[in-house]
């Protein structure tokens, strides 16, 4: 398939999804709930102390994320899943790696669209200030978003299908996103609070390099994961 | 240690295991001498270790648990190098051989990874203080052994032998990319680990004995990938002898 071809069949697969994610919005509902609860939550277990809150911010708006990622990625499959609809999307025809980068996209965006939501909340709960370098804010977000939704996405197509899918997902994809959970609370830590030694951007070219990197083995890895289906 | 020493193991193990797999006329005694080279070793290294070796100059006799703790980690990275070797040699080609040879080497991995890295929380302990921390190679053989544990994991709960050959063959090539850049983010926090524990840092008796360690544990990890491997074999026969071949689905052995 000709490379126009490609980014064609990704943007398809894209708007599909969001079209079923805009029409029933269970997916983005869920997950935005669930992160919230879960931010709640670290607020009431580490105790009202809002000096604690606000220096731990980051670590646990990621976890946050993190934790939510594994239910929106764990549902990115599940209309594929069903009726074999992955086999009629590959027969549509379309290239299996196009099916990759349209799921990658449309999980990075629902994460990235979670992450803007979730902002504010930080602010309300854990008293952060996020006017201070909100360009840097916005990258290190989207590119943490990107590093959960590229390695998230080959995972959850395999286990959609397995058996225990709910356990398998979080089990293959924690240990794999440790430095991406590292740069990105790194990176957003010193874009809301001082950056003396100048850190910012090498945690960002780190989150860079981690996004590449899984993009990349995702792209070539991808097709030979959902060709047997 | 010279740069090449961790190629040279594996080139060693990798070359046991050609000839293994290559020639039948080894299959049936190679493994069990080098089980019994590898038990008679160990004795050896018991005496060489414990008594031998001098005491180490800042650790004294704790520092004696590096003949054992350095080749473990050293035979987990072996192993599972060897196994992201089989994964994409699966995903060129298949193969169940590959196959078995990557779900053999990964459980090896975890054992001696988990062996490795629970004794160097011990050492850790008396030597830093604590149990655990943020050290690059700690951190890094950590996670290292988290994903290949759910990579087994992950094997056990898929049924279909072919689409679990095919995708933990993927889930393994995603776990081992991630090693060096866990390395980096983690050295970028900060470190006490002491440097590298190479064989030109340690006196010449004390590097005897850790080379005599990890040719012992060579054997003992040629041996256990061995017997897996046949296990691995045997599993799959049955399980693709039980049920019949659904159609238009080739393999080739």
């Amino acid at each position: 398939m000709k490379p126009a071809g490609l980014l064609r069949g990704a943007w398809l697969v894209l708007k599909k999804d969001w079209q079923i994610e805009w029409r029933t919005k269970a997916r983005l509902t869920a997950t935005v709930f669930f992160s919230l609860s879960t931010l709640l939550l670290f607020s009431f277990a580490m105790g009202p102390g809002i000096d604690v809150l606000r220096e731990h911010a980051p670590g646990y708006l990621w976890l946050g994320i993190l934790f939510a990622s594994v239910l929106s990625l764990g549902e990115s499959f599940r209309v594929e899943a069903e009726n074999q609809s992955m086999t009629g999307l590959l027969l549509a025809p379309v290239d299996a790696r196009s099916i990759f980068l349209g799921k990658v996209a449309g999980n990075a965006l629902l994460l990235f669209s979670l992450a803007l939501v979730l902002l504010p909340v930080t602010v309300a709960l854990y008293d952060v200030n996020l006017s201070r370098n909100p360009g840097a804010l916005a990258l290190a977000l989207a590119l943490g978003c990107v590093g959960i939704a590229a390695p998230g996405t080959v995972y959850s197509a395999m286990s959609s299908n397995a058996r225990a899918r709910d356990v398998m997902l979080p089990l293959l994809l924690f240990p794999v996103l440790v430095p991406m959970l590292l740069a990105a609370v790194s990176a957003t830590k010193f874009a809301l609070t001082q950056d003396a030694q100048e850190q910012l951007p090498s945690w960002l070219k780190l989150l860079t390099a981690f996004d590449l990197i899984y993009l990349s083995v995702g792209f070539l890895v991808f097709p030979r994961v959902v060709e047997d289906d | 240690m010279p740069f090449w020493s961790p190629l040279a193991l594996f080139a060693v193990v990798v070359a046991l295991l050609v000839i293994h797999l290559a020639v039948p006329s080894t299959r049936a005694w190679m493994w069990k001498v080098s089980l019994g080279v590898g038990l008679v070793a160990l004795t050896a290294l018991v005496y060489l270790g414990l008594f031998w070796a001098p005491p180490e100059a800042f650790m004294s006799d704790v520092g004696r648990i590096l003949y054992v703790h350095v080749p473990y980690v050293w035979m987990c990275m072996v192993a599972f190098t060897i196994n992201v070797g089989c994964a994409i040699a699966y995903l060129v080609k298949k193969s169940w051989r590959t196959d078995a040879l990557a779900e053999a080497t990964a459980e090896v991995g975890v054992l001696f990874g988990a062996g490795g890295v629970l004794m160097g929380s011990i050492w850790a302990r008396p030597t830093w203080g604590v149990w655990w921390d943020w050290d690059p190679r700690l951190i890094s053989t950590t996670v290292m052994l988290l994903s290949y544990v759910g990579y087994l994991a992950f094997r056990s709960f898929t049924e279909d032998p072919e689409r679990r050959a095919t995708w933990s063959a993927a889930a393994s090539i995603l776990g081992y990319v991630s090693l060096p850049i866990v390395w980096f983010s983690v050295r970028w926090w900060n470190s006490l680990h002491q440097v590298q524990s190479t064989t030109q840092s340690l006196d010449s008796q004390m590097r005897i004995v850790m080379w005599w360690g990890t040719v012992t544990f060579l054997f003992f990890l040629f041996a256990f990938i061995v017997k897996r491997y046949e296990i691995a074999r045997a599993r799959q026969d049955t399980a693709l002898e039980a049920p019949p071949e659904p159609a238009g689905r080739e393999v080739t052995a």
